[in-house]
């Protein structure tokens, strides 16, 4: 008897051992890529932008530049710490205003209901029928490109989904007791919002936060990939790959080494955020 | 059927207006609106803009303005492009072959795959197997699929020289095995991260089948398990599979246009991102607002063909 007990059990502990093994694995990333970009480029003897013309395109390990030199001969090592400073500040920095955004709309939404929160709802909705990359590179396109329009423009893009899931809590939680008791003593709808109902939904929120962070970093790669984004000497993981493509034959470590940034860190918040879900909002909780 | 197919329908014209008076906003957001192609780079005066705004009737109203466009756009007349004077929809038109040909084989590909490993990860659940599905699904979406494309295009093409690193196909050679050859890299780096979605969706939908009591009493009047899982679980688990078809078809849309970036395939996404370094704006409206359309026409389908398949949606 005690056999068929402990295997059920067992299970689930066991997955949640590894779940959160992965989460641990994300954050210990995090923690190494931020601190390695923003504290490792005073420890390395060359900049970023220094041109060595005498080592360009020299190959990974084969001398004092530990993962070789591009097109110019600047070291790789010190524009992957540069560019990602640049690429994990855009990805928290849009990650931020696309929460705010998305907190605003769907408390407002889910807080009044009626006509009104029906017409942001579908607002929303409509927003989200256009392809993401689409939306982002057309404004991108009509903007000047540089570091605060690209953050402002993820923000802009990446809202939708965090004002869905704060519309459906902030539905569900006014008329629950301690909201509605806070209604009877006289709280404006602005105190009620930001003192009882957010607070209450902040699980679904940190963990759609973490996500938000890897798509920012993924959508800032893309559009700088394709030349609408963070633009040269200014680098970031995605317009390093900019140019790769014309050098894959020659000196693939080009495009090998930005490319892999990015997916460690993506993976990195992907993992964190699924092992919130997991550790924060039981109902959410994967099977 | 007729009540729910009504209702739907309503929904999705009411999101099409929606659709529209965003595409509105976002031409007249850029800098100097439609009139920017006269205003920038040419030496007409003042008047001179003011005459043509005049005839293109951009002095009136915002809400006539938008009237008059959207219903332009109904009876398809979506403005000229810049470039060459030709009709937006038909250069649209003369792309889309290239796009959908590279969206329904990666498609095709990525439902057989996500669907068998999806099954596979519910049915063997917490083994080995489903582990590394669920750490490997992660991972190919955190991949940027243009980065894939050029690691593709590093193996296959530069290093082991099996496949084209690009184009649809060899100038002066159409032939079958030709084209194939040419759409499998961009169709595998396209399809990575949509098997990877097809295999989570069809593993939590396995699963919400599993445990239902219909498959319990099955258990219990002794069908064999494997019967079970195949002719009871799977065939349900695999119905509700038709709305991911809706729903990822912007993540699709937008693969697609990345990969074709990559691999030089001329399709939508080529021209979308060729319009928008050529300022062609008229082209890059009309493919966003083609692109939008297609997801809301997606979506609409995709609940339909569910609501005829499983009565509980259009009945209930």
């Amino acid at each position: 008897m005690s056999l068929t007990i402990t295997r059920p059990l067992a299970a689930p502990a066991f997955r949640r051992f590894r779940r959160h093994r992965l989460a641990a694995f994300g954050a210990a990333t995090i923690l190494l890529l931020t601190l390695g970009c923003f504290l490792g480029p005073f420890l390395l003897p060359f900049d970023d932008t220094t041109i060595d013309i005498m080592n360009r395109f020299a190959p990974p390990l084969s001398g004092v530049h530990v993962l070789g030199t591009d097109e110019l001969g600047r070291d790789m090592l010190a524009r992957l710490m540069m560019g990602g400073r640049v690429s994990l500040m855009v990805g928290f920095t849009a990650m931020a205003i696309g929460m705010a955004v998305g907190i605003l709309v769907g408390a407002v939404a889910g807080f009044h209901g009626g006509w009104l929160g029906a017409a942001l709802m579908r607002f929303v909705d409509a927003v989200l029928c256009f392809p993401s990359i689409f939306l982002l590179l057309a404004l991108a396109a009509l903007v000047s490109p540089g570091l605060l329009s690209i953050i402002i423009l993820i923000g802009a893009t990446s809202w939708m989904d965090v004002a869905r899931i704060v519309e459906g809590q902030v539905k569900s939680l006014r008329e629950r007791d301690f909201a509605v008791a806070a209604e009877v003593l006289g709280a404006s709808d602005a105190r009620i919002i930001v003192h009882e109902l957010v607070p209450n939904a902040v699980a679904p929120i940190v963990v759609a936060a973490t996500l938000n962070v890897a798509r920012a970093i993924l959508l800032e790669s893309y559009v700088s990939f394709l030349g609408y984004g963070i633009q040269p000497p200014v680098p970031s993981w995605g317009n390093m790959l900019n140019n790769a493509q014309i050098y894959l034959t020659s000196a693939p470590w080009l495009a090998i080494l930005p490319g892999l940034a990015i997916t460690l860190a993506v993976t990195s918040f992907n993992f964190l955020g699924d092992g919130l879900r997991d550790a924060l909002d039981p109902r959410m909780r994967a099977r | 059927m007729s009540g729910f197919l009504v209702r739907r329908l309503g929904q999705s014209l009411v999101l099409l207006v929606l659709v529209s008076m965003v595409g509105f906003a976002i031409l007249h957001l850029a800098p100097g609106g439609p009139m920017s192609q006269f205003a920038s780079g040419s030496d007409m005066t003042q008047e001179d803009l003011d005459r043509i705004a005049e005839q293109l009737g951009l002095n009136r109203p915002l809400p006539v303005q938008y009237a008059e466009w959207f219903w332009r756009m109904l009876q398809g007349d979506w403005g000229r492009s810049f470039r060459d004077g030709e009709a937006v929809l038909n250069v649209i038109g003369s792309h889309l072959g290239a796009t959908l040909q590279l969206m329904l084989t990666a498609t095709l590909l990525a439902i057989l795959l996500g669907v068998a490993i999806g099954t596979l990860s519910a049915i063997r659940r917490h083994s080995v197997f489903d582990t590394l599905a669920t750490v490997g699904a992660m991972i190919a979406l955190s991949i940027p699929t243009f980065w894939f494309g050029l690691v593709a295009i590093y193996l296959f093409s530069v290093w082991l020289g099996w496949l084209p690193s690009g184009n649809r196909s060899t100038p002066g050679d159409g032939s079958l095995p030709d084209l194939l050859r040419h759409l499998i890299l961009p169709a595998m780096v396209l399809a990575l991260v949509e098997t990877a979605i097809w295999s989570r969706f069809m593993r939590s939908s396995m699963l919400d089948v599993v445990n239902q009591d219909y498959i319990r009493t099955a258990r219990a009047k002794g069908v064999p398990e494997g019967r079970i899982l195949l002719r009871h679980a799977f065939r349900n688990a695999a119905l509700p599979m038709i709305t991911v078809l809706g729903l990822q078809l912007p993540t699709l849309l937008g693969g697609a246009l990345v990969t074709e970036t990559v691999f030089t395939w001329p399709g939508m996404g080529r021209l979308f991102l060729d319009s928008i370094s050529y300022r062609d704006y008229p082209v890059v409206m009309g493919i966003l607002m083609f692109s939008a359309t297609l997801v809301l026409l997606g979506s609409l389908l995709a609940d339909l063909l569910h609501a005829v398949a499983d009565p509980r949606i259009r009945l209930g």
